[in-house]
């Protein structure tokens, strides 16, 4: 079973705009790899680095939260709408988690980024927009200050703030009895899955013509 | 819901396919297909070996490779190292794990969400996924079918199920007819700017209304695609006579032995007349323009003939996002979006890489040449596209006009391959994203649109009405 994820403290990382995509967290050319090792070092690669080299032939940095000394060694990921529309690349959460980010919290997230970030045992926890934004001014104020989410009880506690934040109840769940990495809990479906397959009528009573000509498998 | 409330299709296919209700309130969902490319499941293939699991449902999964295919040179090894390992990669992957992969070689090759209609694979009443956020494009079938991720890539190959929870429907009626020279394409960018990117998030959406059920599938599949670029995680069309005619004699459907028992099956899935919605959103089909995106999400998209808008005029919620698109697009609020210069026009893609989309942009082109300076692909959505597009010509009359006429792949619609914009190029595009560095430069730029546009876009070498070119189509605006 996987880690029963209770509370998540950490300094916070604010990340502001809507409607950030997920080529934007991790730029297409970065997915050309058969393991997720490296994909920390690429997070928002093109928002934090130039393309042209400079005169240490490396990228030069650019203004971003995540080159910010402040917000250096922070695991809390703060950002507003929609954060990480677009592919459903599982490359994105993985950047952010191997960057260092180990929950997130926003105004909303795109369905397939939040799904994949539930797989990875992150958090996402969702606030109103005065709410986000009175926590974002806050760690800007104060990055050293620590963030505490109680997921148990979907609270957050930065400062002299606190507050109910919200999550699918069933996600809460997921997190906090350790069932995030769903592989084994699904097996446990083993007999019922087969039943269910011996029901549907396209696997069944009219199973397609062709299995098909292809050659499997034929490098 | 009462006992007699009419059922979705969405609903419908969820309780067909609920394995069971998880300890933690998520529903076990069989998937019916799971297709697989080469860029999001090499490590979902390493978590297996890592846990000594097998594939499931072998017979079930089935796998191209499409995203970092080259579309010029394809000789192997690839140029590019990294592509050649990919490649190698989903190779041994489908040997080890006993499923069917359709490589280059296979003559049914192509972007994954075309060769699945094309093969039969998709069907109504099926639940299908796949590692990519577009598998939305086969709700076109009256199926429910979304992206997923890689580790439930891993959770679909190791048990053929899904953890997830269920979603709200919105009903999405598009009224009237449209007017030559508005496509499928020009729909959807008019819905999500409606509804805005990320309107969609929480719900399913079921297009309906007259001007959908006059889409062939081609068109509700172009349709269907870009529903997750409006934040739903999936799109569906009700099945009807245009579905189950598509389908008939593909390799994958239901031979005629069982064609009866199939179509009532697949008829029986259809939403039903008094199906209770969460919403209800309606839209004239008939007012509608050919579409461009003006911005950095496909949600910032303006009719032909208006002005790129101003973000002083929007909510705080828009402006921002706006403000940035307009910085990196290099355009002004207020400038007519007609005319602005193109670099590059790329057509192909799993939004507009058909037969269809390639005739109609054809039409457009035949006879014309390719604007001086502008660079212009065609890359057919799939081996069988391209073989059947060659022996209708239309290779020939795009080489002829001065575009390049490629092979099969995704292209420069993600450019993971050598298919790239370089510098701040602009490019009148007919794929599903204007994301900043989406086509492979961080300070490239898309105008999203129509194959026809597109292809008006490259004979002009700027944007342009395609219905002031398109003779069919002018003809129809003299009459208004």
């Amino acid at each position: 079973m996987a880690k029963h994820i209770i509370e998540v403290s950490g300094r916070g990382v604010v990340v502001r705009g809507n409607d950030i995509d997920t080529d934007r967290i991790i730029p297409a050319r970065y997915m050309k790899e058969i393991t997720f090792d490296h994909m920390g070092e690429y997070a928002f690669y093109d928002e934090r680095f130039t393309q042209e080299l400079g005169r240490d032939g490396k990228p030069q940095q650019k203004a971003h939260p995540f080159n910010d000394v402040r917000f250096r060694g922070a695991s809390i990921l703060l950002v507003n709408k929609n954060f990480g529309c677009g592919s459903s690349r599982e490359h994105a959460p993985q950047a952010l988690m191997r960057w260092g980010i180990t929950a997130i919290v926003g105004e909303s997230f795109a369905a397939i980024f939040a799904g994949n970030c539930t797989m990875l045992g992150i958090p996402t926890l969702t606030v109103s927009s005065q709410e986000i934004e009175e926590l974002m001014q806050q760690v800007e104020a104060h990055p050293q200050e620590q963030l505490v989410l109680d997921i148990a009880a979907v609270r957050i506690a930065a400062g002299n703030l606190r507050g109910e934040a919200s999550m699918p109840e069933s996600i809460r769940k997921a997190l906090t009895e350790g069932t995030w990495d769903s592989t084994s809990l699904l097996l446990d479906g083993k007999d019922a899955i087969a039943a269910l397959a011996k029901r549907l009528p396209y696997l069944n009573t009219f199973r397609g013509g062709s299995q098909g000509t292809g050659d499997v498998g034929r490098a | 819901m009462t006992k007699h409330a009419g059922k979705t299709l969405y609903d419908k296919i969820f309780d067909l396919h609920t394995v069971r209700q998880l300890p933690t309130g998520q529903y076990q969902l069989f998937i019916g297909l799971h297709l697989v490319h080469e860029v999001t499941s090499p490590q979902a293939f390493a978590m297996l070996r890592e846990r000594g699991l097998k594939v499931a449902y072998p017979e079930r999964t089935f796998a191209t490779v499409d995203h970092i295919v080259p579309t010029h040179d394809q000789k192997r090894p690839y140029q590019d190292a990294q592509a050649e390992k990919m490649i190698a990669a989903m190779e041994s992957n489908a040997k080890e794990f006993c499923f069917m992969l359709y490589n280059t070689q296979s003559g049914k090759q192509g972007v994954v969400h075309i060769i699945g209609p094309e093969l039969g694979l998709t069907q109504p009443g099926m639940t299908i996924a796949c590692g990519d956020s577009h598998t939305s494009t086969h709700g076109a079938f009256g199926a429910l079918a979304f992206g997923i991720g890689t580790s439930q890539v891993r959770d679909v190959l190791a048990t053929q199920t899904l953890a997830i929870n269920r979603l709200k429907v919105r009903r999405i009626n598009v009224t009237g007819s449209l007017k030559p020279g508005v496509y499928a394409k020009d729909v959807v960018l008019a819905i999500i700017r409606k509804l805005g990117v990320k309107g969609g998030i929480g719900y399913a959406y079921e297009y309906g209304g007259s001007a959908i059920e006059a889409l062939s599938m081609e068109g509700r599949m172009t349709l269907c695609n870009m529903t997750i670029e409006g934040g739903a995680l999936c799109g569906y069309v009700n099945p009807d006579k245009t579905t189950f005619s598509y389908l008939q004699g593909r390799e994958f459907a239901p031979g005629l032995d069982a064609w009866d028992r199939a179509v009532a099956f697949w008829s029986s899935m259809a939403s039903d007349a008094d199906a209770v919605y969460d919403d209800v959103v309606e839209i004239d089909g008939s007012v509608l323009s050919p579409m461009v995106t003006w911005g950095i999400n496909p949600g910032q998209a303006i009719g032909i003939d208006e002005n790129v808008p101003d973000p002083a005029s929007m909510i705080a919620d828009e402006a921002q996002v706006a403000s940035r698109a307009l910085a990196h697009m290099g355009l002004v609020a207020g400038q007519p979006i007609t005319g602005t210069p193109v670099d590059v026009v790329f057509i192909g893609s799993c939004t507009n890489g058909r037969l269809s989309d390639l005739r109609e942009a054809a039409r457009i082109a035949k006879g014309k040449r390719v604007h001086a300076g502008v660079k212009a692909l065609v890359v057919p959505g799939s081996q069988q596209v391209k073989k059947t597009a060659e022996a209708e010509g239309l290779d020939k009359i795009f080489t002829t006009a001065g575009f390049e006429w490629r092979s099969a792949g995704c292209s420069m619609c993600l450019a993971m391959n050598p298919d790239k914009l370089q510098g701040n190029q602009l490019s009148a595009s007919s794929s599903n994203r204007n994301f900043i560095g989406r086509q492979g430069s961080p300070t490239g730029r898309t105008l999203l649109m129509s194959p026809a546009m597109c292809a008006a876009a490259a004979i002009a070498g700027k944007v342009v009405d395609v219905r002031a070119v398109d003779v069919r189509a002018a003809a129809a605006l003299e009459v208004r």
